[in-house]
């Protein structure tokens, strides 16, 4: 049964991340990216991180694609046409890094072993998460969180108004 | 297996029938609420008291003709709805509506009245739905393609995702106390003390966020009647506005009863203890009732008393006000836990 959940989140996602690239209508884009992350999150709580997939729907399904929505719909993003093709060396580079990472992904799938995964159903997985972030890697743990604040400060700055 | 099945199924029955029943209820007493406030009768005149009114409203919106405009983006305009009341629906689950010691069914103990007892995540998972939630109400104002529905959803979003931060922040006070993130944990941890007490701060920080974002008044701008007609569901019609009406009064009663588990201890009352056994789920469940009833009839009692806020208003005192105030909240509560006040 989990098998079947598996295949249908991931043949649902790869098909929900084909139309969020190639559909004309950028709201649908949005959209499509957002049945994507909900996929995902699937697949993550499929393997025992409920946190990770708690996580993923709160964070990127529920915060940050709607600020991608918010700015789609208020700048009235028009739908493209099929015709007219803008960015041609766009579209080539695009071709050339997809199968890049396909490439990657490939090779290392095959020398994957599971070697040092979670077994699924370890358990609550929160507690164990929250211990590493502020034990062992507390020193990247607080790195991120000055880098955020240096966005944050940076948007401000780009932003402010000049009196 | 098959009595695992039976027992979800059993609770699932038992609360979205509670959950589908408060909406008419509370229809009802909106209208009669806001009719006494004003000085007025209400619908009196369908049933006694005019309880049957509700009914009459749900067999009058079902036989409505449902108008589909011809310049709405056909797919998303059905889809709104939908995920509307998928969202206010699915968000309950992980909520303990009552305890139930020593009960077993088919021979399956029964963990409380609730419907997913072993999900290691309950506030996670329903923060991460409930921020789902906005997605019916910008969704149904783009698809729309109205100027009034669209600023209504673009409003939402926008006030949506600046008191998901208070929220959340005030929230995180509590599971700092509790040290767990499932719901029925941290109400048997509010046995003594409930947690509204040492967190006011928090407490009143959930409260005005929980208004705002199932957009009721003072925070209603996504419909704002007098300069957006309705806001994101001027173009629906018969079930499918129905549908926003139901999933709002879903989403007010499943805000409640958070309310309840996080800060009003649930089914504890200070001094009772509760029998164990079938005696103990019907007590407990009509304590929980009688606490999300009030925060039901503080959400009416509040719309007709208190004027909507101005767009700019209400970021101000969503970033200004409650942010900092979440954050002492949790400073607070953090200094209470390092000197083991609580």
């Amino acid at each position: 049964m989990e098998l079947w959940v598996f295949y249908l989140a991931a043949a649902a996602a790869v098909a929900s991340a084909l139309v969020a690239v190639t559909h004309r209508n950028p709201v649908i884009n949005v959209l499509a990216l957002i049945v994507t992350f909900f996929c995902v999150a699937v697949n993550f709580a499929l393997m025992g991180a409920d946190f990770l997939a708690g996580a993923q729907v709160l964070i990127y399904a529920g915060a940050i694609l709607v600020l991608f929505l918010f700015v789609v719909m208020l700048l009235g993003a028009p739908t493209v046409s099929a015709e007219e093709n803008p960015r041609p060396i766009q579209k080539t580079l695009g071709a050339f890094l997809a199968a890049l990472v396909a490439a990657a992904g490939f090779f290392f799938f095959r020398g994957f072993s599971g070697e040092g995964l979670a077994s699924p159903h370890a358990g609550v997985t929160t507690h164990a998460l929250g211990r590493l972030l502020v034990g062992p890697h507390l020193f990247a743990f607080e790195l991120v969180s000055v880098v955020l604040l240096a966005a944050l400060i940076g948007a401000l700055v780009l932003v402010k108004r000049k009196h | 297996m098959w009595a695992e099945v039976g027992v979800t199924a059993f609770k699932l029955a038992v609360i979205a029938g509670v959950l589908l029943t408060v909406v008419p209820v509370m229809t009802w007493v909106e209208r009669r609420g806001a009719a006494f406030i004003q000085d007025r009768l209400g619908p009196n005149r369908v049933g006694p008291w005019g309880l049957l009114q509700p009914v009459a409203d749900a067999v009058k919106l079902l036989f409505k003709e449902d108008v589909t405009p011809a310049h709405v983006s056909k797919g998303l305009y059905f889809l709104a709805p939908a995920i509307a009341v998928f969202v206010a629906l699915s968000t309950f689950i992980v909520i303990p509506f009552a305890k139930a010691e020593g009960i077993t069914l088919f021979g399956v103990p029964l963990k409380g009245l609730i419907v997913a007892p072993d999900l290691n995540i309950g506030v996670l998972y329903l923060l991460a739905l409930s921020s789902i939630s906005v997605y019916g109400i910008v969704l149904a104002g783009w698809a729309s393609n109205n100027k009034y529905s669209l600023l209504g959803g673009l409003r939402s979003s926008a006030q949506l995702i600046s008191y998901e931060l208070a929220m959340t922040l005030a929230v995180l006070g509590v599971l700092l106390a509790n040290g767990d993130l499932r719901l029925t944990t941290i109400v048997e941890h509010q046995g003594k003390l409930w947690n509204a007490v040492p967190q006011f701060l928090g407490f009143l920080v959930f409260l005005v966020a929980a208004f705002a974002e199932t957009n009721r008044l003072p925070f209603d701008l996504a419909e704002a009647e007098n300069e957006l007609v309705a806001g994101y569901h001027v173009e629906f019609s018969s079930m499918k506005f129905a549908a926003f009406m139901m999933s709002e009064y879903i989403n007010m009663t499943t805000v409640s009863a958070l309310a309840t588990t996080l800060y009003l201890g649930g089914w504890n009352l200070p001094g009772v203890s509760l029998p164990s056994g079938w005696l103990g789920l019907l007590l407990s469940f009509a304590i929980f009732f009688a606490k999300v009833g009030f925060l039901l009839w503080l959400f009416v009692w509040v719309r007709w008393t208190l004027p909507r806020f101005r767009f700019d208003q209400l970021m101000r005192l969503g970033w200004k006000g409650l942010i900092p105030l979440a954050l002492l909240n949790l400073l607070w509560v953090s200094l209470g836990l390092t000197q083991g006040w609580w």
